[in-house]
C-alpha cells in the first residue's frame, strides 16, 4: 500500500539526488490521522495530460507533506514531541534556578492565606475598613466595603473571598515592587523599551492557560508560587507600561527645570519623575488589581484556592447555584477593588496634577 | 559700562539638530543656508556662529521670532543643549569642558533658571518649590526658609508659601517661579521667555519688578523673548536673532536708531520710539552755541517725557543733566528727528522681506 502511494514531494528529493540520504520511506513513527484516511482510501488511477483535479488538490509542502517523500524529514507532531522533550531536558536545570527564587513567594502566598482565613471576621474586616478609609477617605466607600464583606460573611462566602483577596494583595504587591523599577529602566532607555514591547504584548495576548501548561511542569501543583507565578506574570504587564508611560509623559519643562538646578538623576527620579507619574502608576496598579482577580479564577485550575474554586465546581459538577453565587462574589469583589483604587488614585491625582499652566 | 567684567563669553557657537551633525556643519561653514541646509541635507541649523559677550551685572536680552533659535541659545548656556561646535565661557571657563560633577556644581551654584511655563513642582508647596535650588545641593528646609520667605515676601508673594502652585495664577506661579531662582543665590539668571505667558498688564508689572530687582541684586540675566518692547524695555545689552544667527547686537537705542538689516527695520517699524528712545540718545553733546534751554531733563528720561514736559513745542530746547553736571543739550526739533522712522517706506520694505527672502538673509 504504502509504496504504491507516490507523494507529490518526490520530485524535489529525486531532483536534489536526496532519495538515497532519505532512504526507504519506511515509517518508523505512529501513524498520523491522515496516514489511517489514505490507507482507506482508493489508490489514484494513474491519468495522462494535465492532471486539473491534482493541482486543485495540491498540498502545502509542509512537514507532513515532505515527510510522506522523505522519512528523513520530521513530522510536525515531532516537532511539538521534541519542543516538550526540550523543555523536559531544561526541566531540572530552570527548576534548579527558579525554585529558590521563587520559594519566598510560596511563603508569601502560605503566610497570607494563613493569616486571612486564620483571622477573626470582625478583625479582619475592621483592618480592611481602616485600609479602604486610608486609601479613599471616603465614609461612603466604607459604607460599601462594610456592605460587600457584611453579604458575605452573610451567605458564607467569607473564607474563599478573603482567600481570593489575600492571593490578590500578595501578587498585585510583588507586581508593583517589580513591575515600577522595570517600567522606570523603560522610560530612561529606548532601546529596552524597544526590547520589553514585545514581550509585554506577549505576556498580555498569550492565553492564559498556555502560562499554566510548563508551570505546570516546573513547580508542584501542591505549591503556590505556580499560580502566584501565573497571576504575576500576566498582571504585571500593566503597571510597568503604565510606569514607562507615566514617567515619558511628565512635563518636558519640569525636567528641564531640575536639571537646570542641578539635579541628580537619582533626584530627579524621587523628586520628580515618580511623583509627576503618580497618577499613571496608580492606574497602573488599579489595572493590575483587576487582572490578578480575573487570573485568580483561572488559577484555581492549578489548587488556587478562594472563590475561583467554587466557579470550578460549579462548572464541573454543573452546580449552577454554586457557580452564580461565587460568580456573584467575585464581581463584588471586583467592584470593591476598583472602587477603592480608583479613590485612592483620584486622591493623588487631586494632589499632583491638577492644571499645570 | 565698559568697565563691567564679560561674565558669559559665547564663541563661534554652531547648533545643528540633526543625523550628523558634524558633516552639516561642514556645509554651514561653506556658507549654505537654513532652508538649503534643510532641503539638501535634511539637517536643522539650530544656532550659527553666535559670538555674544554678556556683562556681569548686565540684563542681555536675545530676541527674535519663535524658529530663530532663542531658546536653544539659553539653554546651552547651563548645557541643557550641547552644541555642535564652539565655546561658552563663564567667568573665563569653557563649561564645554567641564564634567558631569562640575556641570551639575555650575547650574546648582552659578545658574537659576526661570521658564515660560513656570515649571513648578504641582505636587511641592510654594515654599518647597521656592527652595528647591537649595534643597537639591543638600541643605534642609530649615537652613533656606528664611531666605525662601524673604524672596517670596520680595516678589510680593508673602504669606503664599502653603499654597500648592496650581492654586495660583499664572502671574503668581511665575513670582514662584522668579523667587526660586533668587533664592539660590546664583549671580547668573537664565530666563527663557519667562513673562511671554502672561496677561500684558501682568507681563509689565513683572517687568517692573524684575528692573527694580536688578537695580538692587546686579545679577547677570540673560533674557529670552519675542516681544520687542519688552526686549527695548529691559536690555542693556540687545541681541537680535535671526534664523540661528546674530543679525545685530549692541545697545538697544543704538540698534533702533542706526538699524543695520531690514529685517530689523521691519521689527522696529510698529514700536512707539518716542518712549523706548531716551535723551541720551539724542542729545547734542557739545553744541557749537549753547541754546537758549526751556529748562532741564534727565540724561535717562524717555522722549515721550520730554515732548510731555515741552508741550509739543518744537522751539525749545533742554539742558541734559546726568545727576548734577549738565552733559548736553537736547534740541526738540533733533528729537522730532529722532522719531522717524529709519527708512520711510516702511510697507514696501516688509513687501521686499517677503518676497526676496535670500536677499535679506544673514549670509551677507
Amino acid at each position: 500500500m504504502q509504496g504504491a502511494t507516490v507523494a507529490t514531494y518526490d520530485f524535489i528529493f529525486n531532483g536534489l539526488g536526496l532519495r538515497e540520504w532519505c532512504g526507504e520511506s519506511v515509517r518508523s513513527g505512529p501513524m498520523t490521522m491522515a496516514d489511517l484516511l489514505a490507507r482507506g482510501a482508493a489508490p489514484a488511477e494513474p491519468q495522462t495530460g494535465f492532471d486539473w483535479g491534482a493541482l486543485w488538490s495540491l498540498p502545502f509542502p509542509s512537514l507532513d507533506e515532505l515527510h510522506k517523500a522523505c522519512a528523513e524529514i520530521p513530522r510536525s507532531r515531532d516537532l511539538t514531541r521534541s519542543l516538550e522533550a526540550g523543555f523536559l531536558n531544561v526541566r531540572e536545570s530552570l527548576r534548579f534556578v527558579l525554585d529558590p527564587m521563587t520559594q519566598p513567594l510560596s511563603w508569601a502566598l502560605e503566610n497570607a492565606l494563613h493569616v486571612a482565613v486564620n483571622t477573626p471576621w470582625w478583625l479582619m474586616l475592621m483592618a480592611l475598613l481602616v485600609v479602604v478609609w486610608l486609601a479613599g477617605r471616603s465614609a461612603a466607600l466604607v459604607g460599601l466595603v462594610a456592605a460587600v464583606m457584611g453579604f458575605l460573611l452573610f451567605v458564607d462566602h467569607y473564607v474563599f473571598a478573603m482567600q481570593t483577596l489575600s492571593i490578590i494583595f500578595v501578587c498585585a504587591f510583588l507586581c508593583v515592587v517589580m513591575g515600577v523599577p522595570v517600567g522606570i529602566a523603560m522610560s530612561r532607555s529606548n532601546r529596552f523599551q524597544r526590547l520589553m514591547i514585545p514581550v509585554l504584548d506577549m505576556l498580555q495576548t498569550l492565553p492564559t492557560f498556555v502560562y499554566l501548561i510548563p508551570l505546570i511542569f516546573l513547580f508542584s501543583v501542591t505549591e503556590p508560587k505556580l499560580y502566584g507565578i501565573a497571576i504575576i506574570l500576566y498582571a504585571i504587564v500593566p503597571v510597568i507600561r503604565l510606569t514607562d508611560l507615566g514617567i515619558r509623559l511628565v512635563d518636558k519643562e519640569v525636567i528641564e527645570a531640575a536639571e537646570a538646578f542641578g539635579m541628580t538623576r537619582h533626584q530627579k527620579l524621587i523628586r520628580v519623575q515618580i511623583p509627576l507619574a503618580l497618577p499613571n502608576i496608580m492606574a497602573g496598579v488599579n489595572q493590575t488589581i483587576m487582572m490578578s482577580l480575573a487570573m485568580v479564577v483561572i488559577a484555581s485550575l492549578v489548587s488556587a484556592p478562594g472563590l475561583g474554586v467554587l466557579v470550578l465546581r460549579g462548572i464541573r459538577n454543573l452546580e449552577l447555584g454554586v457557580g452564580l453565587m461565587a460568580g456573584l462574589g467575585i464581581v463584588l469583589l471586583a467592584v470593591i477593588l476598583d472602587r477603592v483604587t480608583k479613590a485612592a488614585l483620584a486622591r493623588v491625582n487631586a494632589a499632583a496634577s491638577v492644571a499645570r499652566h | 559700562m565698559m568697565d563691567r567684567q564679560v561674565s558669559i563669553a559665547i564663541r563661534h557657537l554652531y547648533k545643528i539638530f540633526g543625523a550628523n551633525p558634524v558633516r552639516a556643519l561642514e556645509h554651514v561653514r561653506a556658507g549654505t543656508g537654513k532652508d538649503a541646509l534643510m532641503a539638501q541635507h535634511r539637517h536643522v541649523l539650530g544656532l550659527r556662529d553666535i559670538n555674544i559677550d554678556m556683562r556681569a551685572g548686565d540684563i542681555t536680552v536675545v530676541m527674535g521670532l519663535s524658529g530663530s533659535g532663542k531658546s536653544t541659545l539659553i539653554r546651552h548656556v547651563n548645557r541643557l543643549i550641547e552644541p555642535t561646535a564652539g565655546e561658552i565661557l563663564v567667568n573665563g571657563e569653557n563649561i564645554l569642558e567641564f564634567g558631569e560633577t562640575r556641570l551639575r556644581e555650575l547650574r546648582r551654584k552659578q545658574m537659576s533658571m526661570v521658564f515660560q511655563h513656570f515649571a513648578l513642582l504641582p505636587h511641592r508647596t510654594v515654599l518647597d518649590n521656592i527652595g528647591l535650588a537649595r534643597s537639591v545641593r543638600g541643605e534642609r528646609r530649615a537652613d533656606f526658609e528664611r531666605d525662601a520667605l524673604h524672596w517670596l515676601a520680595r516678589v510680593g508673594l508673602g504669606g503664599q508659601e502653603g499654597q500648592y502652585p496650581h492654586q495660583l495664577s499664572g502671574g503668581m506661579q511665575q513670582r514662584v517661579g522668579i523667587a526660586r531662582a533668587l533664592t539660590s543665590n546664583a549671580p547668573i539668571m537664565l530666563m527663557d521667555e519667562a513673562f511671554s505667558a502672561l496677561d500684558p498688564l501682568i507681563r509689565t508689572d513683572m517687568q517692573d519688578l524684575l528692573l527694580e530687582l536688578q537695580t538692587e541684586l546686579q545679577k547677570t540675566i540673560i533674557f529670552i523673548s519675542h516681544d520687542l518692547d519688552e526686549a527695548l524695555k529691559l536690555a542693556d545689552h540687545l541681541v537680535i536673532l535671526k534664523d540661528g544667527s546674530v543679525v545685530q547686537q549692541g545697545e538697544p537705542q543704538e540698534i533702533l536708531l542706526k538699524p543695520n538689516d531690514p529685517y530689523i527695520v521691519d521689527f522696529i517699524s510698529d514700536i512707539n520710539r518716542a518712549r523706548v528712545l531716551r535723551v541720551r540718545s539724542v542729545m547734542d553733546r557739545a553744541p557749537e552755541t549753547i541754546p537758549q534751554v526751556a529748562g532741564t531733563v534727565d540724561v535717562d528720561a524717555t522722549l515721550e517725557s520730554v515732548i510731555a514736559l515741552s508741550g509739543g513745542d518744537t522751539a525749545l530746547s533742554y539742558a541734559v543733566r546726568n545727576r548734577d553736571t549738565t552733559v548736553g543739550y537736547l534740541n526738540m526739533q533733533s528729537l522730532v528727528r529722532a522719531l522717524v522712522p529709519t527708512q520711510a517706506p516702511r510697507h514696501g520694505n516688509r513687501k521686499q522681506e517677503k518676497a526676496q527672502p535670500a536677499a535679506s538673509g544673514p549670509a551677507a
